[in-house]
């Protein structure tokens, strides 16, 4: 069949977001399990205080990260069914015009559950490993007694084996979804242009009359208007990158070390296989337009400006949002949640520290983007030939 | 001019080496009409890609003006693209995202040409300016292929096939305009074919054979592209 278990390796990305986030889930959700066991034990207003302070943080950090981050997931899952069913469209429409219907051939992209299965595997091993440490920095100089440390398994059943059975479900559903355009535009190269692409063709129309705009520059355009998505992850790559960098050294003092560290590594992980995930598929999806870029004599940086250029501002942009947004969630934390903890030290933004993030962002993004150039250097220009 | 001077090139390794360029040297002259014919496997294709700079060859010279193309660094053999050479391949090969006024403009872009619409004017698709490739049939597409190439002023225009996936009346059409543009702007044409047909068109014609020549001759009397067979 068209879909094999090789193509869930392709899903890595996912897996790794998929990871992270049942990583932060189940440290947080074992820990706040625990925590409530002991409600009985607290007698104090302080202990009172300490302890409420604590399961919100818990169930603030499950709420956020982890939601915002099966949300990305459920995202780049989507973004790879239609990725894969562009890519495929001829085998695809080959399949149901030999009389397979949508839903038989649907029900085997059930396979990309299995990323799901992987990642979700991995975080919570990894969370199983991380939490003897982690309990150990949670209110430790605090005025509420040791939490015990005991292993919730239903948090399996929720955190590992739901989520791979609902991204399955979801796969077919949307696979589905996708396959249900006619049998000759499946098969036909070109001529699909979608209904966004029509409307954002109008509009094109009405700026290209009052602004004549060059051949590099609308392709810059036109590169970003064609997958809005990856421009989503180039945003977020950002984002992660940034507010988790940042929150990372906040916790060093906030909360601690081990925390601070879980954040920075979280974070760069995200937003590494993020903007690889996106960079990869603009490149890999524009072969051919390099290729003829390249035999009409386009420099190699012409071509990298158009492609990958336009992605620039929006990774700062990203950058941005996640100043702002880590500079809110630790103020909210520290001036309400924690508002009546003693000893709790006042946060404000902290420029050296954002300004440090930003001169690593800038290294790290521009260094994925000369490594990209260099692959596009070495696109073949046969690659236009071979058809 | 463009010259060639024993050119060689071949592919795999091994039991698989399979040599597809003997030995070619010849000479085209500026502004000439030049068709390379040949059944499928003869060489033709690599002959015109070594020849555009496309691929280098292995053993030999590819020479315009006197300035050896091969010996050129990959940025250099860009520019020269950039500066001397157009193309129009079999599959058009237009960017599906682009309209027609931006895909020609990819072209004139690299020549500074700012009358380029004058070339879709003469191709005659200047009311279908806004329109995306997919909205346009097979021969509306190769003649936009046609201006984007023509756009960038080259001084010699490779054609790899221009009318093999294009139906008769269509391909005559092309062929037409491909001529027509050919005579007011002088540049010099080489087309890859392996429609005999279309040699009647030619100034010079440049058989292929097993990787080598076999025959190179000159019509006295060119057809149109309405009076050749096909």
């Amino acid at each position: 069949m068209v879909v094999g278990i090789k193509d869930t390796v392709k899903l890595l990305g996912i897996a790794v977001i998929v990871c992270c986030a049942v990583l932060v889930c189940t440290l947080f959700l074992n820990y706040h399990m625990d925590l409530a066991a002991i409600e009985n034990e607290i007698v104090t207003e302080q202990m009172r205080i300490m302890y409420e302070a604590l399961l919100a943080t818990a169930k603030v950090v499950c709420a956020v990260s982890g939601g915002c981050l099966l949300m990305t997931s459920v995202v780049m899952l989507f973004f790879y069914i239609k990725h894969y069913i562009d890519t495929h469209k001829k085998e695809l429409g080959i399949l149901k015009a030999l009389g397979y219907g949508r839903w038989q051939i649907a029900r085997h992209f059930w396979v990309f559950g299995i990323s799901v299965l992987t990642g979700a595997l991995a975080g919570f091993g990894g969370a199983l490993l991380c939490m003897p440490y982690f309990y150990g920095t949670q209110g430790v100089d605090g005025p509420l007694p040791e939490i015990p440390l005991r292993i919730h398994p239903e948090l399996l059943l929720w955190l590992v084996l739901v989520p791979a059975v609902v991204f399955s479900g979801l796969s077919i559903l949307y696979a589905g979804r996708k396959l249900k355009q006619p049998v000759l535009r499946l098969l036909k190269e070109q001529g699909n242009l979608s209904g966004s692409i029509r409307q954002s063709a109008g509009k094109i129309r009405i700026k290209g009359e009052a602004r004549e705009g060059s051949f590099l520059a609308e392709l810059r355009r036109s590169t970003l208007r064609e997958k809005k998505v990856l421009v989503f992850f180039v945003i977020f790559a950002s984002f992660c990158f940034s507010a988790m960098t940042q929150m990372s050294f906040q916790m060093n003092e906030l909360s601690s070390v081990m925390m601070g560290v879980m954040i920075l590594l979280i974070g760069l992980v995200l937003a590494c296989t993020t903007l690889f995930m996106a960079i990869t598929t603009v490149v890999k999806g524009n072969t051919r337009t390099i290729a003829l870029m390249r035999v009409m004599g386009y420099s190699h940086r012409d071509c990298v400006r158009a492609l990958l250029g336009g992605y620039r501002v929006m990774g700062y942009v990203g950058f941005a949002i996640g100043s702002v947004y880590q500079y809110l969630l630790l103020k909210i934390m520290v001036s309400v949640v924690f508002e009546d903890v003693a000893g709790m030290p006042d946060y404000s933004f902290d420029v050296p520290v954002m300004l440090l993030s930003l001169g690593a962002f800038v290294v790290v993004y521009e260094f994925v983007m000369y490594w990209y150039g260099e692959r596009i250097k070495k696109t073949d220009l046969k690659e236009i030939m071979l058809e | 001019m463009i010259e060639l001077k024993s050119v060689t090139k071949a592919y795999g390794r091994g039991e698989s080496r399979t040599e597809v360029l003997k030995g070619i040297s010849l000479e085209i002259g500026d502004s000439a009409f030049t068709v390379i014919l040949g059944a499928s496997g003869s060489g033709k294709s690599t002959l015109l890609n070594v020849m555009s700079g496309l691929e280098l060859p292995d053993e030999g010279e590819v020479l315009y003006d006197g300035t050896n193309i091969v010996l050129l660094s990959e940025e250099r053999r860009t520019a020269f693209r950039k500066e001397h050479v157009g193309f129009i391949f079999q599959q058009y090969y237009l960017l599906p995202n682009l309209n027609v006024d931006k895909n020609v403009k990819m072209g004139a872009d690299l020549a500074g040409n700012r009358d380029y619409r004058e070339i879709i004017r003469a191709i005659g698709m200047e009311e279908k300016l806004q329109k995306y490739p997919g909205q346009l049939s097979g021969g509306e597409q190769q003649r936009v292929a046609v201006a984007r190439a023509l756009a960038k002023k080259p001084g010699v225009l490779f054609l790899d096939e221009p009318t093999g996936a294009l139906d008769e009346q269509t391909g005559r059409q092309v062929l037409a305009y491909i001529l027509k543009l050919h005579e007011e702007y002088r540049f010099t044409a080489v087309m890859v074919t392996h429609n005999e047909n279309i040699a009647g068109m030619a100034d010079v014609v440049i058989r292929m054979n097993s990787g080598r020549i076999s025959d190179i001759y000159r019509n006295t009397v060119t057809k149109n592209a309405y009076e050749i067979g096909w």
